[in-house]
């Protein structure tokens, strides 16, 4: 009876999960790896290049950055730093305050975006910029639609133009927005690009929760303690009860 | 009480001399090593221990908390991160407080479907269930006081939304919203009441419920598996034949429970701290915004199958009253399960098919509640959890007649077996 509830509600949950994710654009699997310090330090180098202009890390501080990317605090100053700050300081930006009447809005922190959207949003989005004369950069967003960020890395992706598919919906056609092609090339090549927004990504993960990558490997040495731990646990009940009848 | 000094100081050493002031050898005997508990406990006697392991991880991780934590509107979400990025161990000790949040409310759901299945709430165990039941009450409370202090998205719509339900009272409801939240919105006002209900006044009242709960169940002892007295047969000592002390057998079971326990807690909090944004919802790491909801607001998993019931009840009579009053029911009616079961047996082992069937689809029901209570009101969840919040109601209102008219099997004499 209760092994029958159990599997009945195993089996709901499953269903329930199985059918959250319709009706909406796939992201794209980023393959990130929290645990390669060359891709995080190529995705800070990254970030600072072509993103920290606008967007500011406000809980990491340059310093913590730098020991967990082992990038010495002197290459930090000369080569992540572009706002005077010192290493101890958190990543802020030089966007002054008057930025909403720029974008219509303030470009949002990204310390805790991975968190918020998941790493795979952050590689998807970047990827997915086409163009779209209405609005006022003359890109969109597969991701976002009516995104108020301008494609900062057109030079290197190049331009991508929106695929429309005609769906039947409630008895007449309706061009229905399914993807993006590339249109002109840009600078790298799209696996170059590719790796290029990855570690942007990885590095967005790493800014959300510094402390994840030797959180795992810990869980580990804990994991191990504490199957040590239950043997132990359970011979001592063992030897304890064997005189209970 | 002149003699006292002569017939004083029988115990030596520090023991003695403490004894001599204070019960402290007595209590041990009477509350420990000398409290009979059967011999028969199964998987499921494992979750009360469970809880107050539970409950001192969150005291204790909540006290260090506290330290580096800023109860006000302007600095909260910071300093989570402060406690999150430059507190030594402070990400270990917030993820061990936010997934004991969630593994309080799994031990203590198992615990009290423990109490279901071997009818541990019938006579003379009423009043230890109605101290369960209270603490339940209370910890749903601290639950929610809690989920509002790291002043995140979700945490402000959740606390929004969840105030404004006292609104729908008639007459005095928009004053008495006002008076919780202390201000006109969810502020600063009612974010630093939110802080000193949850780190002082409900853990106090939780403690004391705790104590109250236990000294309840000592007075009367422990129900087991079998559903039957221990205390009919005894050996010459005055012992139940089928009790053992809990010391050392059950302080050394439960030992080998919190090592299985640890084993899943350390997993969720190393490697899924987050649990799929189940335990650490995704929206609640943008900070509180007045001017824009999330997505869909839906309160942690726990609350989930009492929103499902709220949501499940329309409006009627141009006020939302029917869903919260629907809402409080299903929480109002658990005190009344002592009462309700008039089975002559307690136990599911030699209770009837019925019973078994009415637990199995109430228990489903209850699951189903808690996915409808996350997913976005349309589709098919409405009508299932209108269809589900029925069957909630139906186990507990029907059971005076299922359960009198529910064949029982023979109960033993003695208890069946031992762990």
């Amino acid at each position: 009876m209760l092994k029958a509830s159990v599997l009945i509600i195993v089996g709901l949950l499953g269903a329930g999960t199985a059918l959250a994710e319709e009706g909406e654009i796939r992201l794209l699997e980023s393959g990130t790896d929290i645990k390669s310090t060359d891709s995080l330090q190529r995705g800070a180098r990254n970030f600072m290049n072509y993103c920290s202009g606008c967007h500011s890390l406000k809980y990491l501080r340059y310093s913590r950055l730098g020991a967990d990317l082992k990038i010495p605090d002197a290459e930090v100053v000369k080569n992540l730093i572009f706002t005077g700050a010192k290493p101890f300081d958190e990543i802020s930006t030089a966007m002054p305050a008057d930025a909403t009447d720029w974008f219509g809005k303030q470009p949002p922190d990204l310390t805790l975006m991975a968190s918020e959207r998941g790493v795979d949003y952050i590689y998807s989005y970047l990827k997915s910029f086409y163009i779209d004369k209405t609005r006022p950069f003359g890109v969109n967003n597969l991701y976002l639609a009516g995104t108020a960020m301008p494609h900062v890395l057109s030079s290197l992706q190049g331009l991508q133009k929106p695929v429309y598919q005609n769906e039947q919906e409630h008895g007449s056609a309706k061009m229905v927005l399914v993807g993006v092609e590339a249109m002109t090339p840009g600078a790298m090549k799209p696996e170059e690009y590719d790796q290029f927004v990855r570690d942007i990504a990885n590095f967005l993960d790493y800014a959300a929760e510094p402390i994840k990558a030797t959180r795992e490997t810990m869980g580990v040495f804990v994991m191990l303690f504490l199957l040590v731990f239950f043997v132990f646990a359970y011979l001592l009940k063992k030897e304890y009860w064997k005189d209970v009848h | 009480m002149a003699a006292a000094p002569e017939s004083a100081g029988t115990g030596k050493g520090l023991i003695g001399w403490i004894d001599d002031r204070f019960p402290l050898t007595k209590l041990w005997k009477e509350q420990v090593a000398e409290y009979y508990a059967p011999k028969n406990f199964n998987f499921w006697y494992f979750f009360g221990a469970l809880s107050l392991v539970v409950l001192a991880n969150q005291l204790v991780t909540g006290i260090f908390l506290t330290m580096s934590y800023k109860p006000s509107s302007a600095e909260a979400f910071a300093s989570v991160q402060y406690i999150m990025r430059d507190v030594e161990w402070g990400w270990l000790i917030r993820y061990m407080h936010t997934t004991g949040a969630s593994a309080f409310f799994i031990v203590v759901y198992l615990h009290m479907f423990r109490a279901l299945l071997y009818g541990s709430h019938r006579k003379p165990r009423e009043l230890v269930w109605i101290f369960g039941c209270l603490i339940y009450v209370l910890l749903m409370a601290e639950a929610f006081m809690g989920y509002v202090l790291p002043w995140g998205n979700m945490s402000y719509w959740g606390a929004q939304v969840i105030v404004s339900l006292f609104s729908s009272l008639p007459i005095i409801g928009g004053t008495l919203v006002e008076w919780i939240r202390g201000d006109y919105n969810i502020a600063d006002p009612t974010l630093n009441r939110f802080f000193a209900l949850h780190v002082a006044a409900l853990p106090l009242a939780l403690v004391f419920l705790v104590v109250a709960h236990l000294m309840a169940l000592h007075e009367v002892g422990s129900n087991n598996p079998d559903g039957i007295d221990i205390k009919k047969y005894k050996d010459d000592k005055g012992h139940p034949l089928d009790g053992v002390p809990f010391h050392p057998y059950y302080t050394v079971k439960d030992t080998l429970g919190v090592a299985g326990f640890l084993l899943i807690f350390a997993a969720v909090i190393f490697f899924a701290p987050n649990f799929f944004g189940l335990f650490l919802e995704s929206p609640n790491f943008e900070p509180a915004n007045p001017l824009q909801t999330p997505p869909d607001i839906t309160p942690v998993w726990y609350f989930t199958p009492f929103y499902a019931m709220l949501r499940a009840v329309p409006s009627a009579f141009g006020t939302q009253v029917w869903g919260v009053m629907v809402m409080g029911a299903a929480i109002v009616v658990l005190f009344f399960v002592p009462w309700l079961d008039r089975s002559p047996v307690r136990s599911i082992r030699y209770k009837g098919p019925i019973y078994k069937v009415m637990l199995a689809v109430f228990s489903v029901s209850f699951i189903i509640l808690a996915v409808c209570g996350m997913k976005p009101p349309s589709g098919i969840y409405p009508t299932l959890a209108r269809i589900c919040t029925a069957l909630y109601f139906a186990f507990f209102l029907l059971m005076p007649w299922y359960t009198k008219f529910d064949s029982v099997k023979p109960v033993p004499e003695r208890v069946t077996g031992h762990a």
